[in-house]
Order: structure tokens, then C-alpha cells, then sequence
């Protein structure tokens, strides 16, 4: 009698129980990739030198209020490039002052550089710079997750992409309307609210009342005229700092302006709320542009004070108005973004990949199994017993580690259909030439068994390294099939080693111990 | 039932004949591929769109060319996509020179659609679409390119630490042939270089590496049975042992991969031919090319005579 044989059994029973009920029902337990499921895939790379802009800028802005407000006026600050602002016409005498009001200010992130004369470049350091641009990835991620969320997709994904450290992955299966979801996710949704100084049709109008020139605290913007049913474009003269800004708000909801048409309505937190109410109550009378990405939307005059509730009104349609507040909602992104790739699959095209990878799998184990059956005989079943289990326990795996089925992983599960049968195919031949060499059934096959177990270690091993580089370079479903071998391969050496074993040892056991014929 | 049991061809003897044989399929693919001015790398590798669009009714290719003509955009492929009655057509477009990095990555696909409807040529609805930008594929470039050599050399270190180093270089040279004779074939029957068809490729690295273990480890083990055989028999003794198991495997796999192919459906066709080449591919080459190496090489090493033999066996013997 063979040892331990029960143990054995019950352990191969345990294992197929284990893998069925990791993946029943499988409609809820396996998830289908993209390209089965239908939906779009794309690439985003987050364009961190606007981060560092608006960074440098900030600083340089904050730098100047300070420098006022210690009663130094600098004749100009100015930013050079992405990481570097110039302070000019610092007076002699208020040197030592300047210093010590810029070291408080914008030491830390900032080297100052003096060039003589009562200039000084402020340079980023460049930890600080890398330290930015990552940051700004992480918040483009987080905010592209929350609007994402809020539009309602199940299972999404978005995660950061590739080495260069500035690209962004998102999957949203099931959604068809891909440009809507590229106008949500892709919409830097930058709110601003500022004083209006003047509106005009051009320039030169605009800035005809300050000679001509851009005073350094102001700044034009593009927008509506504010009329209703007016589409066309004027020019907006607003003060440089916002009175409130997005990261204000507290909530942004659609709802109906005055004329009944789609508008958004927002309500801000404590600290915006303190700002907004200070502002409003001193310019009463005077017009507030509410700008979005850089754009006046609408610029209401101011009737009283207003502490916490807003209203942007603009030509909205429903939609568009719904759209905005979930964009408002979730922050702004901290830099513009751009997209590298798009994949859309239709719902129907996944369907039919799906019949067709069926189909595929069914015709592929007949043929083997008919194969099997026919060349070996009762081995036959052995085999097939053992490449059916592979593929169960696969399935577990799959499931128990959340690994999505893409069509070219059907193409893995097909392959680890060929790589059972390699395995068994070794065996059984070694099996044979045993019983050529006139051994007895018990002895062929253990001899059989032990003489082929290192070389399909060694063949598996090879395997499992091209499975390893294939996922390393695979992207979503590639990724899909390189798991769905090396998992394969991996299960394969129990199912065609213990297994099999089990079965042939279970077969000889109910024997005479002196068998010799086998039905191999 | 049995095939090829107890065969003795002499397989090493033939090994010249083998190598001219890859060497004119390999220069045949070479060819065809500066013929026609490169490899044919697909949108993923070299940016562009596709797009696969469905007509309510049968829409021939012509019709589709005809109306895209306005666009006036040099290379638009207009092929069948699938099954005939589906009345699917896949258009295709390269990366276009003024088409600024992402910004607007999807402006050619909505102006072959806007064509379309402004041609009135039938219904039609948009299936998949894919755009790819020219970092992406690039990137992509890179990274196959990359994933293939790395694959090759970590599966030859692999062979050489478990085996002889010139078993390693064998493989090695049998696993870069399979990929050249692949990509040869693939390019004869046009198919494109896809992502797809790259993985197959990758598998197939690991897949033919499976048959040659197999043969090392024979090799292996009749070397540490009979001593004084020089190593050219002792290689074609056990190619000839494992010889059913070799032709049994790789005609099981080549039936289970034919039904992907047969009825896998379009996305995997170009995949699932390369695999079909393969196998072929890495059966034949497991034979002629990574055993046939071996014997070189460990000719040049020494002569094969009985003082590399037992050098050899020496070493089986320790990891036995």
C-alpha cells in the first residue's frame, strides 16, 4: 500500500475546494478587464511645470506683499523661468531689512542670489522643485479619483503610470460617453473670484485710464459680458490677488438662476466665508468676475455683503451646470493635464470577445482531451483530470488575488492548457519507457515520476522568467495574461506532479502490488 | 498507439543543411522587411488611431476609402474587421505630423468620423477606438525591446548555472533564432507588430526554452551513464529519446493554439500566429539549432573527447 495516500487525496480535495469556492460564483468573483467588459483606458501625464510656475509665482506675489507691507517698495518682481523670480531696486539702506524680510518669506524653498545693483534672484531649490512636481502628481491623482468616484463608475482605476513619474492611469469600465469623461477628469477647474477694475471690448480701452499700461497689481482675463443670452467675448481688468479661490468652497450643487436657466451655486467654509464677507461689505456697488480656468464667467455687481453663498451663472446647459459642480467639488487640479493615450471598447465588442475566447477554450480542451484520451488511454483521464484541476485552481487565483480576465489572459489560460499537458506528456513517455525496460507498473511509475520531476522544475523556472519580464513590460492586458501564466505555471507543477501522482498511486493501489500492466 | 518511439535519425549530421535552411527563411523576412521599409510596428509602437466602426449595412472598404479621400491625410488603411457579415471596418491612421504632443490626441479620429457622416455612406457607430500618442509608443518600443533581450539572458544564465554554459549559449542562439524566424513569418503573412503579437513573442522565449530543457536534461543524464561516448552521440541519442515527447507536446499546444486562432476572434489573431509559428519554430530549433551549438561549442572547448566528458560528469554528478 502506498503511505500516506489518504493524506494526499484529501489534500487534492481541500485544494480544489479551496480554488472553487475562491471563485463561485464567478460573475461576482472575476472581474473582466476592459477589453472585455467595454469601457476606456487612458493615459494622462500631469504637466508639472505649471505647478512649478504657480509655485514660483505665489512666492514671488507673497515676497512683494511682504516687502510692502515692511516698507520697502522694489521697483519690479518679476518671474524669470518655472523656478526662478528677480526682485529689482532694493534701496541701499533698507538692504539688511530686504534680507531679513526674505529670509522669513522664502528661505527653505528658495536661494537668493544677489546680483548688485538691489537686485536678487530667488531660485528654487531643486529638492524643493522634485518635492512640487511629485506633489502636484499625487493631487492630480487624488483629484482625478474624486471626480471619477463622484461620476459614478464602478471598479475605476487611477494610479500613477510608467517611470517618468508624471503620467496617470485611469480605467473606467462601462462608460461609454468618453468625451464627457475626458471633459470631467482633464478640467483643471481653477475658481477664482476677484475685484473687477474695468471692462472694455480691447486692450487698449481697458488700460486707457492707467496710461496705457498693465499696473502690476492688476491683470486682463477674457470672459462674458454678463448679459444674458450674450455670447460675446469681452475683457476684464481684475485685481491680481482673489478674494476667494476653489480651495474655499465647501460645497457646489446645479441649480436655477433668476432667469431659469442651469446655474451652479456654491457655498464656502469658515475661513473663505471671513474673506468673502470682508470684501463684499467694502465694495458694495462694484462688480466681482468669477473666473474659471482663467475665464470670467459672469461678473455680478456687488449689493451687499455676502458671507457664504455664491452663484455662478454662465450659458450653461443642465449638464454642463451638473458637470461643473461635481469638477468644483472635487478641488481643482494643480496642473493642466494632457492625454498620451486613449483605448475605448464598445460594450458589444467585448461580448464578442468574450463568446469568441469561449469558444476558443472549449474547442482547445477537446482537442486535447480527445487527443489525450485516444494516445494514452486510461492515462488519458489522468491528464485530463490534472489539466482541468490546473485550470480551476487558476481560476482561484485569480480571484482570491483580484486580477482582472482580459482576452489576452483567455489566451494565458489556453497556453497553461498546452503547458499541462507538456508536463503529463513527460511524464507519461518516461512512464512508458519505464514499462519498455520492463519494470513493474508501481516501480514505472514512481521511477517516472522522480526521474522527470527536476526537469519540469527546470522548464517551469525558465517559464516563470519570461512570464516575470512579460508582465514587467505589459501594460493592462498584457499584465492580464502575463499573470494568468505565471500563475498557471505555478499551479501546473502541482496538478501534473501531486496530483497525477495521486491518481495514478490512488488507481495502483486498489491493484495487486505485482501488476505489471498499466494503461499507459 | 505510439509515434516515433526508438527512433535513431541521425539529427546532428543534418545541422548545415538546418542552418541554411533558418538562414534563407530569416534573410527571406530581412528582406521583405526593407522592401517594405521597416518592420510593420503597429499604432502601439508607433502612434496613430484605429478605429473600428460598425455599419448598419454591408459597407465595402472602397466606399469607406472613397469618402475618407477629403481627408487628404497621406496613409489611412481602411481593412474588413472581423467576421464578414458584421460589416465592421477598421480604419487606421499614423501618427500625424501636426498633432502637438497629447493635446489633442483625438482630433483625426473625430475628423474620420465627421468625413463619414459627411460622405452619407450609411449608419455607423464606433466600436473601439485607440490613440496612441508618440511618447507612449516610444515608451513601449523601449520597454518590448528591452523585456525580450532581458528575457533572453536571464532564461540563458538560467540554462548555464543549471546545465554548461554552452548549453546556455545554445539556448540563447535557438531562442533569438525562434524570434527571428517568428517576426520573419509574421512580416511574409503581414501581420503587424501589435502589443499582442509582442507578448507572443516574449511567451514563445519561454515556451521553446521548455523543449530544450527537456533534451539538456536527457543529455544529462546519459552523460553520467555512459562515459566514453563522445557528446555528438550522446546529444542525438537523447534528442531521439525525447523525440515523442517533443513532437506530442508541441502538436497539442499547435491544436490548442489553432483554436484560438481558428475562433479566438480578430484581437488575437496576430498573437495567436505567432504562437502557431513558434511552437513550429522552437520544436524544430530545440533539434537542430540549440543542441547543434552545444556540440560546437563544446568541440571548440576541448574536442568532445573523453577529458571534456568527464569534466562533464563530474559536474552532473555534484548537482545529481
Amino acid at each position: 500500500m502506498y503511505a500516506n495516500l489518504r493524506w494526499k487525496i484529501l489534500a487534492v480535495l481541500a485544494v480544489t475546494v479551496l480554488a472553487v469556492w475562491s471563485f463561485y460564483p464567478p460573475s461576482q468573483k472575476i472581474k473582466l478587464g476592459l477589453d472585455l467588459r467595454g469601457g476606456v483606458q487612458m493615459v494622462l501625464r500631469v504637466h508639472t511645470d505649471d505647478a512649478l510656475k504657480v509655485e514660483t509665482e505665489t512666492a514671488a506675489d507673497q515676497l512683494h506683499e511682504a516687502l510692502k507691507a515692511a516698507g520697502i517698495a522694489p521697483t519690479a518682481v518679476k518671474a524669470l523661468s518655472l523656478t526662478e523670480f528677480m526682485v529689482e531696486g532694493i534701496p541701499q539702506t533698507s538692504d539688511a531689512q530686504f534680507r531679513q524680510v526674505a529670509d522669513q518669506q522664502v528661505t527653505g524653498s528658495f536661494d537668493r542670489e544677489s546680483r548688485g545693483g538691489g537686485s536678487h534672484v530667488f531660485r528654487m531649490r531643486p529638492n524643493i522643485a522634485v518635492r512640487n512636481r511629485s506633489d502636484a502628481v499625487t493631487q492630480a491623482l487624488q483629484t482625478i479619483e474624486r471626480r471619477v468616484n463622484e461620476y459614478g463608475v464602478t471598479e475605476p482605476i487611477v494610479a500613477p503610470y510608467g517611470a517618468s513619474g508624471d503620467q496617470i492611469l485611469v480605467a473606467l469600465p462601462g462608460v461609454d460617453d468618453v468625451n464627457r469623461a475626458k471633459d470631467l477628469i482633464g478640467r483643471t477647474a481653477r475658481l477664482e473670484i476677484k475685484l473687477v477694475e474695468g471692462v472694455a471690448a480691447d486692450e487698449a480701452t481697458l488700460l486707457q485710464s492707467h496710461g496705457g499700461k498693465l499696473p502690476p497689481d492688476m491683470e486682463t482675463r477674457p470672459g462674458l459680458s454678463g448679459t444674458q443670452g450674450d455670447p460675446s467675448k469681452v475683457l476684464y481688468l481684475v485685481k491680481r490677488t482673489p478674494v476667494v479661490t476653489g480651495t474655499d468652497l465647501r460645497n457646489a450643487r446645479p441649480t436655477i438662476d433668476d432667469f431659469n436657466q442651469p446655474a451652479v451655486s456654491f457655498s464656502l467654509n469658515n475661513d473663505g466665508a471671513v474673506k468673502f464677507g470682508k470684501a463684499t461689505g467694502a465694495n458694495i456697488g462694484r462688480q466681482l468676475a468669477i473666473i474659471l480656468d482663467d475665464f470670467v464667467q459672469s461678473a455680478p455687481v456687488i449689493e451687499g455683503r455676502i458671507e457664504r453663498e455664491g452663484r455662478i451663472t454662465g450659458s450653461f446647459t443642465p449638464q454642463e451646470a451638473e458637470d461643473l459642480s461635481l469638477v468644483l467639488r472635487s478641488g481643482a487640479l494643480p496642473a493642466s493635464l494632457s492625454y498620451l493615450e486613449e483605448r475605448t471598447v464598445g460594450p458589444s465588442l467585448g461580448q464578442d470577445s468574450i463568446r469568441a475566447g469561449i469558444i476558443a477554450s472549449i474547442v482547445g480542451l477537446t482537442f486535447v482531451a480527445l487527443f489525450m484520451l485516444s494516445y494514452y488511454r486510461l492515462a488519458g483521464i489522468n491528464a485530463i483530470v490534472s489539466v482541468a484541476l490546473n485550470l480551476v485552481i487558476l481560476l482561484g487565483f485569480m480571484a482570491y488575488i483580484g486580477s482582472v480576465m482580459t482576452l489576452p489572459g483567455i489566451a494565458g489560460f489556453i497556453l497553461t492548457i498546452g503547458i499541462g499537458v507538456d508536463s503529463n506528456v513527460l511524464i507519461f513517455e518516461r512512464i512508458r519507457e519505464e514499462v519498455a525496460a520492463n519494470k513493474g507498473a508501481r516501480q514505472a511509475v514512481a521511477a517516472g515520476f522522480d526521474r522527470v520531476f527536476l526537469t519540469i522544475l527546470d522548464t517551469h523556472i525558465a517559464s516563470l522568467i519570461s512570464a516575470a519580464f512579460l508582465f514587467q513590460f505589459g501594460t493592462g492586458t498584457i499584465r492580464g495574461f502575463a499573470t494568468t501564466l505565471f500563475f498557471g505555471l505555478l499551479s501546473n507543477v502541482f496538478t501534473a506532479v501531486f496530483v497525477s501522482r495521486t491518481l495514478f498511486e490512488f488507481v495502483l493501489s486498489r491493484r495487486p502490488a505485482g501488476a505489471v500492466r498499466l494503461s499507459i | 498507439m505510439r509515434i516515433l518511439a526508438n527512433t535513431n535519425f541521425n539529427f546532428i549530421r543534418w545541422r548545415w543543411h538546418a542552418f541554411v535552411l533558418s538562414v534563407a527563411i530569416i534573410a527571406t523576412g530581412i528582406a521583405t522587411m526593407v522592401s517594405r521599409g521597416g518592420l510593420a510596428l503597429g499604432v502601439d509602437f508607433t502612434g496613430g488611431t484605429v478605429i473600428v466602426l460598425q455599419f448598419a449595412q454591408p459597407t465595402g472598404e472602397d466606399v469607406v476609402r472613397q469618402a475618407l479621400r477629403s481627408l487628404g491625410a497621406g496613409e489611412i488603411a481602411v481593412q474588413r474587421y472581423g467576421a464578414a457579415n458584421q460589416n465592421q471596418i477598421m480604419v487606421r491612421l499614423p501618427l500625424l505630423a501636426g498633432v502637438e504632443q497629447g493635446s489633442n490626441l483625438d482630433a483625426d479620429a473625430a475628423r474620420v468620423e465627421e468625413a463619414l457622416k459627411a460622405a452619407s455612406i450609411g449608419e455607423f457607430k464606433r466600436i473601439s477606438r485607440d490613440l496612441v500618442g508618440p511618447t507612449i509608443g516610444r515608451d513601449l518600443r523601449r520597454k518590448g525591446i528591452m523585456a525580450t533581450i532581458l528575457a533572453l539572458l536571464g532564461i540563458m544564465t538560467y540554462i548555464a548555472l543549471r546545465f554548461r554554459f554552452s548549453f546556455g549559449v545554445g539556448a540563447m542562439i535557438a531562442s533569438v533564432h525562434d524570434v527571428l524566424v517568428t517576426l520573419s513569418l509574421l512580416m511574409l503573412f503581414q501581420y503587424e507588430l501589435t502589443l499582442n503579437v509582442v507578448a507572443a513573442i516574449l511567451t514563445l522565449t519561454g515556451y521553446g526554452v521548455n523543449d530544450q530543457i527537456v533534451v539538456f536534461d536527457r543529455v544529462r543524464e546519459n552523460l553520467r551513464k555512459s562515459r566514453a561516448e563522445p557528446l555528438a552521440h550522446v546529444i542525438n541519442k537523447s534528442v531521439n529519446q525525447t523525440l515523442p515527447r517533443t513532437v506530442i507536446t508541441a502538436g497539442v499546444t499547435f491544436l490548442a493554439v489553432l483554436a484560438l486562432f481558428l475562433f479566438g476572434g480578430e484581437v488575437l489573431e496576430g498573437f495567436a500566429f505567432a504562437m502557431l509559428v513558434g511552437i513550429i519554430t522552437s520544436t524544430y530549433s530545440t533539434v537542430y539549432i540549440a543542441s547543434a551549438v552545444a556540440v560546437i561549442l563544446s568541440k571548440r572547448r576541448g574536442g568532445g573527447g573523453p577529458q571534456t566528458m568527464t569534466q562533464a560528469q563530474a559536474k552532473a554528478r555534484r548537482r545529481a
